[in-house]
């Protein structure tokens, strides 16, 4: 028996999109051997209903964790949970998204189980030796293969990694008690500070629309906010120097220090292409870059490039993104 | 207020990584090294508090060759009071036998506060942290954008997607640390004349052997760049019709 665990992420009563990743990805793993996927959500009473679109991604069994304190994530009572199911169900590997919520929870699920992880992985296989997973490393200059040797391998998986596939599985319903009363958690969240709603978040959208100092004002950044618009489902970014500027902020920041995107479309306005951003957006499907100056060395890992001034070229593109759009 | 800090030594990431000759690892050799960016992040925040409650001390702790000194005596010179230096030949690639070995130091240390930066640069992993919290028993809260601490109490800021949280937790604690809460003091002259004289210990890590190793390390895929399509905004459509008809994206 090789099955898989993997931590199917909530919030706000739904599933994230990083959850049907998750599941996909624990799929493929599973699937070597001939492993079942079993798949945890935890939250308020209500969650359940969900648990079918796990089915739908390749879970066979999901183990449902209801409980009234669960409304806001609580790590330590996922931790203990996943912990403790791990422990029962002797998994051959348990599988994180390697999300805010995630990064979070699998280091300390691991080290309750006293084993090493991997975390933010772009791909995962079984080998002869264990669990090898390849990760970027060195402001992801380099990708590196980590082989892990312990049981249960664990492993995070980059949000956008795995495209959620269909995959209809059983996805039997198993409710499970928290491993700790929610009302003991240490760490309390006192308020969950919602951002600009209507947009997808970053690490979620198909299209990131990004801006840097070519943009020259704050207020200019109202023309990659119309960019995005005209896609429909854009995020919007920017650079290092535009979120030390306070144009934008901090948590819209791509690059080293900043987020991490892998979107299928990456739009760079008025962006150099420093190494500190490249960092955190060099694994996009597509990379547009407009920028004034020819030499940039955004355009070197650019698919495709305008020289020019964004001020005049993103709106002309916003007028052509729009067209488009309205012809399908 | 006793704080701890705990910082990586990491390459310069600016520098133009080679593949050591077995492929195995990046070559290390003739790099510059730092601080890891986070972990600077971490001291400035914790040299804050215990300026702003007026006392306090600050500890730095790191694990590595004898070279790593050169961090915790920057960290000194920055402020803090005395370093802790947990000899080891290189530092594991894995995350657990690093949490253990800082673990079995820092459990003795009476510490209010144990802090981390969000992620080496290096490994970008971020696992020891909250893998350290957890040995030691200890409430963890990470990626932190916002910090208070007043005695037996801290209040967090946490980014998540698009949204963030306010936590509250009880001392002793162990925090990550996020970009953006606050940037590092540069030495001062002085810091620096005083860093030489403060204590630096070094004892050997109690490393456990590993159980993830790297066993291949390659350069990404060289994108196929470099196509510029046309200049200005007549370019446009040039580009939509490459959206729609190459990448298929639009």
């Amino acid at each position: 028996m090789a099955n898989v665990l993997v931590f199917a992420e909530t919030r706000g009563g739904d599933l994230r999109k990083v959850a049907l990743e998750a599941v996909t990805a624990a799929r493929t793993l599973a699937d070597r051997d001939g492993g079942e996927v079993h798949a945890l959500m935890l939250g308020a009473p209500g969650i359940a209903s969900k648990a079918e679109q796990l089915g739908r991604h390749g879970a066979d069994v999901v183990l449902v964790v209801e409980h009234p304190g669960l409304g806001n994530h609580s790590a330590e009572v996922a931790a203990a949970t996943a912990a403790a199911r791990a422990k029962e169900g002797g998994y051959a590997a348990v599988v994180f998204s390697a999300s805010a919520q995630g990064k979070d929870l699998a280091p300390r699920v691991a080290a309750k189980l006293g084993v090493p992880m991997a975390a933010d992985v772009l791909s995962f296989e079984k080998t002869g030796s264990g669990v090898s997973a390849q990760h970027p490393g060195y402001a992801s200059k380099v990708v590196q293969t980590l082989t892990l040797t312990a049981t249960p391998a664990i492993v995070s998986v980059r949000p956008g990694a795995y495209a959620p596939a269909a995959n209809p599985k059983a996805g039997r319903i198993e409710s499970l008690a928290p491993a700790m009363d929610p009302a003991s958690a240490r760490v309390v969240v006192k308020e969950m500070v919602q951002g600009r709603s209507g947009r997808p978040d970053l690490g979620e959208a198909p299209v990131v629309v990004s801006g840097g100092r070519g943009l020259r004002a704050a207020e200019n950044f109202k023309l990659v906010e119309e960019l995005a618009e005209a896609f429909g489902n854009a995020a919007v970014g920017c650079t290092r120097a535009v979120a030390d500027d306070g144009w934008r902020p901090q948590s819209d920041q791509i690059g080293q220090t900043g987020r991490t995107v892998s979107p299928q479309l990456y739009v760079a306005v008025g962006i150099s292409g420093a190494i500190q951003h490249l960092a955190g957006m060099r694994t996009a499907k597509t990379i547009v870059a407009i920028n004034r100056d020819k030499e940039a060395p955004i355009f070197k890992v650019a698919d495709y490039g305008i020289v020019g001034d964004a001020l005049e070229v993103v709106p002309a593109l916003t007028a052509a993104v729009r067209d488009a759009k309205k012809g399908h | 207020m006793k704080i701890a800090v705990c910082i990586k030594r990491v390459p310069d990431m600016e520098s133009r990584f080679r593949i050591s000759g077995d492929g195995k690892v990046v070559d290390e050799t003739g790099l510059k090294f730092d601080m890891s960016d986070f972990d600077g992040y971490a001291v400035e925040v914790a040299l804050q508090i215990t300026e702003k409650l007026g006392q306090g001390e600050v500890v730095v702790v790191s694990l590595g060759p004898d070279a790593v000194q050169e961090a915790l005596r920057k960290a000194l010179s920055m402020g803090a009071a005395r370093a802790i230096h947990l000899k080891a030949d290189q530092v594991p690639r894995d995350g657990f036998a690093v949490a253990r070995a800082l673990a079995a130091e820092l459990e003795s240390g009476g510490f209010d506060l144990i802090m981390f930066g969000k992620h080496a640069m290096d490994t970008m992993s971020g696992v020891v942290g909250p893998m350290t919290a957890e040995l030691l028993g200890l409430p963890n809260v990470s990626a932190v954008s916002k910090l208070d601490v007043e005695q037996g109490k801290g209040t967090a800021r946490r980014e998540l997607e698009g949204a963030a949280e306010i936590v509250e937790f009880p001392l002793p604690a162990v925090v990550s640390i996020d970009e953006g809460i606050a940037r590092p003091r540069y030495p001062s002259l002085k810091g620096i004349m005083a860093a030489k004289k403060k204590p630096l210990e070094s004892k050997p890590a109690q490393l456990d052997p590993t159980r993830l190793e790297v066993t291949k390390t390659e350069l990404p895929p060289d994108r196929q760049g470099g196509r510029i399509i046309g200049e200005g905004a007549a370019a446009v459509p040039e580009l939509v019709r490459l959206l729609q008809t190459e990448a298929k994206v639009l």
